[in-house]
């Protein structure tokens, strides 16, 4: 190690020489089980400096969010210590500290943001309260110094009505505004090192970017140095200036941004750069315009939730989930809707597989949904199938997983047991699974294996459409994109017609034929992909666009008003019905909404 | 990871047992219950005396009760009866109350609180209602009342422990119940057109199995021992045949006396419920299928 290893990363203009506030020397994280130790991070070196910010990038079980543990020594005891190398925090090896002190160096020195900040907050303890005990807990000031410190803390963070916010608790707040918390409570001790583990994961981009801003410009004023650890790597193009790339507790590569993402050495970095769902270069032929068979319609399709209230719990208010869409789904192709959490998308999927009850129309091949006696809805119910957005939960963990993707078919007698157990193989075989594997359980595959184990349940019924509801949100962008072209194959392969509900713009662009933008239930814009990803016309739908993170460190943002307000809620009092967008047709079926109203 | 080649020959129940049988402490508990049932069948040859026989050398000049000796292996009672005989033929009693009893007011307490759970709605209310209703009702009144009705048997008071019994085991399979309707492969069965019944029997009961052996294991020491209080009560099996709840009872006063009259049949109770304890934890982990690794 040279004294001074930052200097090499001359990307940004930053202060030339910074001095190096956190160093980590080949740390090495070991569990231990029955008797065997094994290395979960291995001879991990780094430096940090003075209001720098570096990145640990990679796919789940890396290591990264050990490392970061390992930092705040909170990694669980017995079974997982640091077993080799030095954490060295100005000057103080943190490895070999006790507990005591430790505790005082954690929150204040270096202090952490998490990835879920409902989980990471005290329900019942007010915003104030928190922030004040952890400013206390550190410094010995006053209740009511503590207490200025802390509102001081909350309009760093720029939270509206900061006052109000003293006195709220965190269910009281939306996810952004509880991340803005949490940064807050981070930040209010001005720790030398700040890590931020996946801090922006749980959100809408458009409230990610507002809290990318927000810790860039309080990086800037505070000169914190920042650990940020995502799977993002539009996230770490954007944020950092230097990143290392992780692969099973290993750094493959380490480097300026710049060039790792202009030329990255390691074949690892490579392949993740490559399977990263990218805007604007949506490949292959759209069939946006193909006039093939309409498999489900949907004609203002209305879904509302009763809310009960007062003694004789009679219902007061109404959330408008989902607000007079409609649209079609045609054989082969696949209709995307997007929009941000709470936007309704995922309501029309429940209605379309008949979970929850809507008003309006929705016909599938041929019957219309809704008044269909069991045995008609049991027959409707093999032409649409859906894959959910986490595959451990959509199985039931007590089954084998041969028997899981048999199971449709036992459903509706279809085959002898004979017959099934070759079906069964033949699908597992189809989605890329070994047929020996039928004997497991779900809990002895992993995450991409469990999505396409979903997948071939849904085929199995040989279905005309497949609602994926975020099916790829939780998986490694690798993994994501095999499944992707998974999807894809199987579309062409048996012409079913695709419902892809996604939060995620870059993956609807690269794999939608046709879009719809929805916002507060209503579908705000739709037309094909070129129309929505080429010539956007709605705000929301810009707005959503231009709050994708850009995997290329030297694209640069044009400026974007920054919203001043939350997302309004969709609960009306009983009568109140929001406003309907009417929808114009700006050319070639390009389906645009003339108002747009916020708050 | 090494019970998983033992998984992929075998499949279903026989696999289970084996797994079962590769338990130190499930062998235990099973080796102990083999010993309280086989004595309890054979009673009538391995006792060396009658339960009910009063002996004359069965007590001191003083008439206090024989301690435990070479003539009366654990002593002998405050009538002079030899307590060994009074166990075994005891056990066959309490078994059928602990095993009976506690096995039907699962089963009740099951099928309530899972047509309770899932179906919710005013199914729902009505059964959970009820059974609210039935859990602020004093169990031991309600116990007399019924005994009273009917004449006293060991069956009918096998009935009327189960009758009064089954009300925690609804509280918390509908609890669990409603909580896995929640689910999202419940979600997802429905999307596939699973009708109720298979939903409710083969995804739903299979997750409440563990909770359901542990209060099965638990019943069985209350069961006994409620057993015990109505036959105090005169309203339970009745004297002079013995159960080990009314062992105790009938000697409880003498305690200071003779200890060995209130130990050793507790020590009987406590053992028997270890034993279904033992086996009862070794049968959760070895049905639940998510506690073996991935390999």
């Amino acid at each position: 190690m040279n004294q001074n290893p930052t200097v090499q990363s001359g990307a940004v203009p930053a202060p030339d020489v910074a001095p190096t506030v956190l160093e980590v020397a080949g740390l090495t994280i070991s569990v231990r089980a029955e008797g065997v130790e094994r290395a979960l991070v291995s001879d991990l070196s780094f430096t940090l400096a003075r209001g720098e910010t570096i990145a640990i990038a990679g796919e789940s079980g890396s290591g990264k969010s050990l490392t970061s543990l390992a930092i705040m020594g909170l990694l669980p005891p017995p079974a997982l210590r640091v077993s080799a190398g030095a954490i060295t925090l100005n000057g103080t090896d943190l490895t070999a500290l006790p507990e005591t002190k430790m505790r005082a160096i954690r929150g204040d020195r270096i202090a952490m943001i998490f990835q879920e900040p409902m989980t990471s907050l005290n329900p019942v303890l007010s915003i104030g309260l928190q922030l004040t005990e952890a400013i206390r807990a550190h410094e010995p000031i006053s209740k009511s110094e503590a207490e200025a410190r802390a509102l001081e803390a909350l309009k760093a963070v720029r939270i509206s009505e900061p006052e109000r916010r003293m006195t709220q608790y965190p269910h009281e707040l939306s996810g952004g505004m509880r991340q803005r918390v949490m940064i807050a409570m981070a930040l209010a001790l001005r720790p030398d090192v700040l890590i931020a583990d996946e801090p922006t994961t749980a959100l809408d981009v458009t409230v990610q970017r507002e809290v990318l801003d927000l810790l860039r410009d309080l990086q800037r004023e505070m000169g914190t140095a920042i650990i940020l650890i995502t799977h993002d790597m539009g996230v770490v193009a954007e944020m950092a200036e230097r990143v290392i790339v992780m692969q099973q507790g290993r750094a493959v590569e380490q480097g300026a941004v710049n060039d790792i993402f202009a030329t990255p050495r390691a074949q690892y970095t490579r392949d993740l750069l490559a399977a990263v769902p990218r805007m604007g270069d949506g490949s292959g032929a759209s069939l946006g315009d193909a006039q093939t068979d309409i498999v489900a319609s949907l004609r203002d399709v209305q879904v509302r939730f009763d809310i009960r209230g007062g003694i004789l719990s009679r219902v007061t208010h109404r959330v408008h989930a989902v607000e007079n869409v409609s649209f079609d789904l045609r054989a082969g192709q696949t209709f995307s809707l997007v929009g941000e959490s709470g936007c309704g998308k995922s309501t029309i999927a429940k209605a379309l597989v008949g979970l929850v009850p809507h008003q309006g129309r929705i016909e599938v091949a041929g019957h219309t949904l809704g008044g269909l006696n069991g045995k008609d809805m049991k027959a409707l119910r093999r032409d649409v199938q859906i894959v959910f957005q986490d595959p451990m939960a959509a199985l039931d963990p007590r089954m084998r997983v041969g028997d899981l993707v048999a199971e449709p078919l036992v459903i509706h007698a279809i085959d002898t047991p004979e017959q099934r157990r070759n079906r069964v193989a033949e699908l597992f075989e189809r989605v890329g699974l070994a047929p020996d594997h039928l004997d497991r359980y779900p809990h002895e595959f992993s995450g991409g294996q469990r999505q396409r184990i979903c997948i071939a349940r849904a085929l199995a019924l040989q279905p005309k459409l497949i609602i994926a509801d975020e099916s790829v949100s939780a998986l490694d962008v690798s993994v994501q994109a095999r499944v992707l072209d998974l999807l894809d194959a199987l579309k062409s392969e048996f012409g079913i017609a695709y419902l892809f509900i996604s939060h995620d713009m870059a993956v609807v662009e690269n794999i939608s034929d046709r879009v719809a933008v929805m916002y507060m239930g209503q579908i705000v814009e739709m037309g094909t992909r070129a129309q929505i990803f080429g010539d956007p016309r709605h705000p929301y739908t810009k707005r959503l666009m231009a709050a994708v993170p850009v995997p290329d460190p030297t694209y640069s943002r044009p400026p974007v008003a920054r919203l001043a307000s939350e997302i309004p809620s969709p609960i009306y009092k009983l009568g109140a019905s929001p406003a309907r967008m009417a929808l114009r047709n700006v050319g070639d079926g390009h389906l645009v909404a003339d108002a747009f109203v916020t708050g | 990871m090494t019970d998983l080649t033992l998984a992929k020959g075998a499949t279903g129940p026989q696999s289970a047992w084996r797994r079962l049988l590769g338990r130190k402490l499930a062998l235990l508990g099973l080796a102990l219950i083999a010993v309280v049932v086989g004595g309890a069948i054979f009673a009538p040859w391995i006792a060396p005396y009658q339960p009910q026989e009063q002996m004359f050398d069965g007590l001191t000049l003083e008439g206090a009760p024989m301690p435990p000796g070479a003539q009366f292996w654990l002593g002998t009672d405050l009538l002079g009866r030899d307590l060994f005989s009074r166990i075994l033929y005891g056990a066959r009693t309490s078994l059928i109350i602990g095993v009976v009893a506690n096995g039907l007011s699962l089963i009740i307490g099951t099928l309530i609180g899972v047509t309770a759970g899932y179906f919710r709605g005013w199914i729902g209310a009505v059964l959970m209602r009820f059974t609210d209703l039935m859990m602020a009702f004093p169990a031991l009144l309600l116990a007399i009342c019924l005994a009273a009705i009917f004449t006293p048997s060991l069956w009918i008071v096998a009935m009327v422990i189960a009758l009064v019994n089954w009300v925690q085991t609804a509280r918390v399979v509908y609890t669990e119940t409603s909580a896995l309707a929640e689910r999202e492969f419940v979600a997802a069965e429905k999307t596939l057109g699973a009708g109720t019944a298979r939903i409710l029997f083969r995804h739903i009961l299979p997750h409440l199995v563990p909770m359901i052996i542990v209060w099965g294991t638990l019943g069985i020491s209350t069961t006994v021992l409620l057993e015990a209080t109505l036959s105090y009560l005169g309203v339970g099996v009745q004297p002079p045949t013995p159960s080990w709840g009314n062992i105790i009872f009938e000697n409880q006063t003498y305690f200071q006396a003779a200890p060995w009259l209130v130990f050793i049949p507790g020590a009987a109770i406590l053992l028997l419920a270890l034993a279904f304890n033992l086996v009862g934890d070794a049968l959760r982990d070895v049905l639940d299928p998510t506690q073996r690794g991935r390999s």
